[in-house]
């Protein structure tokens, strides 16, 4: 049976998200304190003991990171905490801003003094004009309270945090690109090396971390690396929010360990699809994630076990498709977000998407034919190792995984059949 | 939101956006803040806010307009007054946004991207809001709708008059 485990979600729904006080109350700001009696050295060893690892993704080690850029000398030094959470169907960065707003100005105040830096910034995307107005509130709220702002805590330690919005687009997500967004430019992605480490905000160096992976910060500080590691597996340290979309009854986020299995999360905490319907498949990760069959549900959610199965932690987006959808229908909805989201830079990533929704939308009008296999193999071969960034790297991977899983649905379609109903083929299919 | 065609160099909201350019210390890495005010003031951002903005942030216009351009969020064109987003996330896909996308077309006779003649809706199609333990989801102004249905949408576009 799965369970929850509340280690970054422990205020969530108790406190209010515009009290102060609410969240000194429940211990908040403990951390900081502690902290404030370490060196920088001996937080960063409890941040690598924890295990944790970037939550925004791509799965880096925190420790490392963060040991990276503290080797580094050039001053000053940028805290920035990636809120873009743009991949569809992740909802958790979200719950953390309007739930416990404090604990993730506590984390990067943490960071900032690690780092001996000054400024932080929260790149919120513009699509969470709740989320921006709930930090902003708890900025000013802790910077009136000697939480923020000069001489914290009657320290000789100055932090500040800046709130800025993005307009809109899923490549401000990738860290480099957001950057850009953040120096008010054009957010294509930047080449690296040199790495943000280095060469970050405003060409300084520059610390980027999830806010999920900030949120847990506070509790390594306070229980030590150890203590959370030991909630997860031997490499996949701590707890995950998951969130769970789509055809289950019970939607939403839900932290559990690493090592509890798919399987478990789906039934025993979504309680399984709707009455009358059967699980035809899952994704996780995203719309940039694989999609998988019911033989991968006894998956543990972990980095390496993932792996092993073609799957990913990525952002946590688990979303469960019933036997009422289509897998042609859906692989071209996946195919319009990433025509619609690639910024440009790349021919293969902007020129290969388009041909691939071209093709899936011939399938969806039963118009495709079976050449189209090797047409679209040969996209998912070349669009990964001809792309600038992530986006166009993992851009056909749904697409792919799909068709492998429900080759004989796309078959159906070039007959011009469609089993779950759902694309029409009026326009003059076969 | 307002919705003006013409606005000239003297239109007076200009004022209310220096005020706001005013205030802020950098002024060229808060561009897209500042595009976000302006966008909030006009209703959308043609040519003439964006040589205002220009000028008074000292940028190319040329840059001006690219980032105005590069973000899905910036409009060139004024919106209609009351602005309807459906979600086609996967999340809201697989719950059913098209079905609900297809009743709103029809319900005000447009297609996505269009505003309608009388300027009163424009509609859009959006990629995951963060709503997704409600989806489908559909977004007017600043009112989000949860766990739409098709029969729900007459209902609900009734209250946009
Ligand atoms: C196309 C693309 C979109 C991304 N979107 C996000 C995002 O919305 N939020 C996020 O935290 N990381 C996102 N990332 C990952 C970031 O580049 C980066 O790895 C992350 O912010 C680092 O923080 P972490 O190590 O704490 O995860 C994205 C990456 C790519 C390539
Ligand atoms: S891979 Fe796509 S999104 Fe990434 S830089 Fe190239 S064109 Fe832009
Ligand atoms: S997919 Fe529609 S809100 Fe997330």
């Amino acid at each position: 049976m799965a369970k929850i485990v509340e280690l970054i979600t422990e205020n969530v729904g108790k406190v209010r998200p515009d009290s102060l006080e609410d969240y000194l109350n429940a211990s908040g700001y403990e951390a900081l304190k502690k902290a404030f009696k370490m060196t920088p050295e001996e937080i960063i060893e409890e941040v690598k003991k924890s295990n944790l690892r970037g939550r925004g993704g791509a799965g880096y080690p925190t420790g490392s990171k963060w040991e990276q850029l503290h080797e580094i000398d050039e001053t000053p030094k940028y805290i920035v905490c990636n809120a873009d959470e743009g991949e569809p169907g992740t909802f958790k960065d979200k719950i953390i801003m309007d739930k416990d707003p404090f604990k993730l100005v506590e984390a990067m105040t943490i960071a900032g003094y690690t780092f001996g830096s000054n400024h932080g910034y929260i790149y919120i995307r513009g699509e969470y004009p709740l989320s921006k107005k709930t930090m902003q509130k708890a900025v000013d709220l802790a910077k009136e309270a000697g939480y923020l702002g000069d001489n914290i805590l009657g320290t000789d330690y100055s932090f500040d945090i800046h709130i800025r919005t993005g307009a809109g687009a899923y490549v401000c997500g990738e860290n480099s690109a957001q950057l850009n967004s953040l120096e008010g430019k054009v957010g294509r992605p930047r080449i690296k090396p040199p790495h943000l480490a280095e060469v970050g905000l405003f060409k300084k160096p520059t610390l980027v971390n999830n806010v999920e992976s900030f949120a847990a910060i506070p509790y390594i500080v306070l229980n030590g690396g150890e203590k959370y590691a030991s909630f997860g597996t031997k490499e996949s340290g701590g707890t995950k929010l998951v969130c769970l979309s789509g055809n289950v009854v019970n939607r939403g986020v839900y932290e559990v360990p690493f090592g509890t299995t798919i399987r478990e999360i789906i039934y025993d905490l979504g309680g399984g699809m709707p009455e009358g319907r059967k699980f035809k498949f899952a994704q996780i990760g995203g719309s940039s994630g694989p999609c998988f069959g019911e033989d991968k549900l006894d998956t543990p959610l972990c980095y390496k076990e993932t792996g092993k199965n073609g799957l990913i932690v990525g952002s946590g987006a688990l979303l469960v498709v019933d036997d009422s959808n289509c897998a042609v229908d859906f692989a071209k909805c996946i195919s319009e977000f990433f025509v619609h989201e690639s910024c440009g830079k790349c021919t293969m990533c902007r020129e290969g998407n388009r041909q691939l929704l071209r093709i899936l939308t011939r399938f969806t009008e039963g118009k495709g034919c079976k050449e189209d296999f090797a047409l679209i193999e040969q996209l998912s071969n070349v669009l990964p190792i001809s792309s600038f960034c992530g986006l166009g790297e993992t851009a056909t991977r749904a697409v792919s995984t799909c068709i492998e899983l429900f080759r004989d649905e796309f078959e159906e379609h070039i007959e011009g059949k469609c089993r779950a109903g759902i694309c029409s083929f009026s326009e003059g299919g076969k | 939101m307002a919705v003006n065609k013409n606005i000239t160099a003297e239109d007076e909201r200009f004022q209310l956006l220096d005020e706001f350019i005013d205030e802020i210390e950098d002024k060229k890495s808060s561009l897209i803040n500042v595009l976000h005010k302006a966008q909030e003031i006009f209703g959308y951002l043609p040519l003439e806010v964006q040589k205002h903005i220009a000028e008074k942030v000292d940028l190319p216009l040329s840059e001006v307009y690219g980032v105005v351009s590069f973000y899905h969020h910036f409009n060139l064109e004024p919106k209609g007054k009351y602005q309807i987003s459906v979600c086609l996330g996967t999340a809201c896909y697989v719950r059913g946004a098209s079905k609900v996308l297809e009743r709103i077309k029809k319900e005000l006779n447009i297609e996505v991207g269009e505003t309608s003649e009388d300027t009163k809706y424009s509609l859009q199609a959006t990629r995951c809001v963060g709503a997704c333990g409600l989806a489908p989801v559909v977004i007017i102004n600043d009112d989000v709708y949860g766990r739409m249905t098709e029969e729900k949408v007459p209902e609900i576009l009734e209250k946009y008059k």
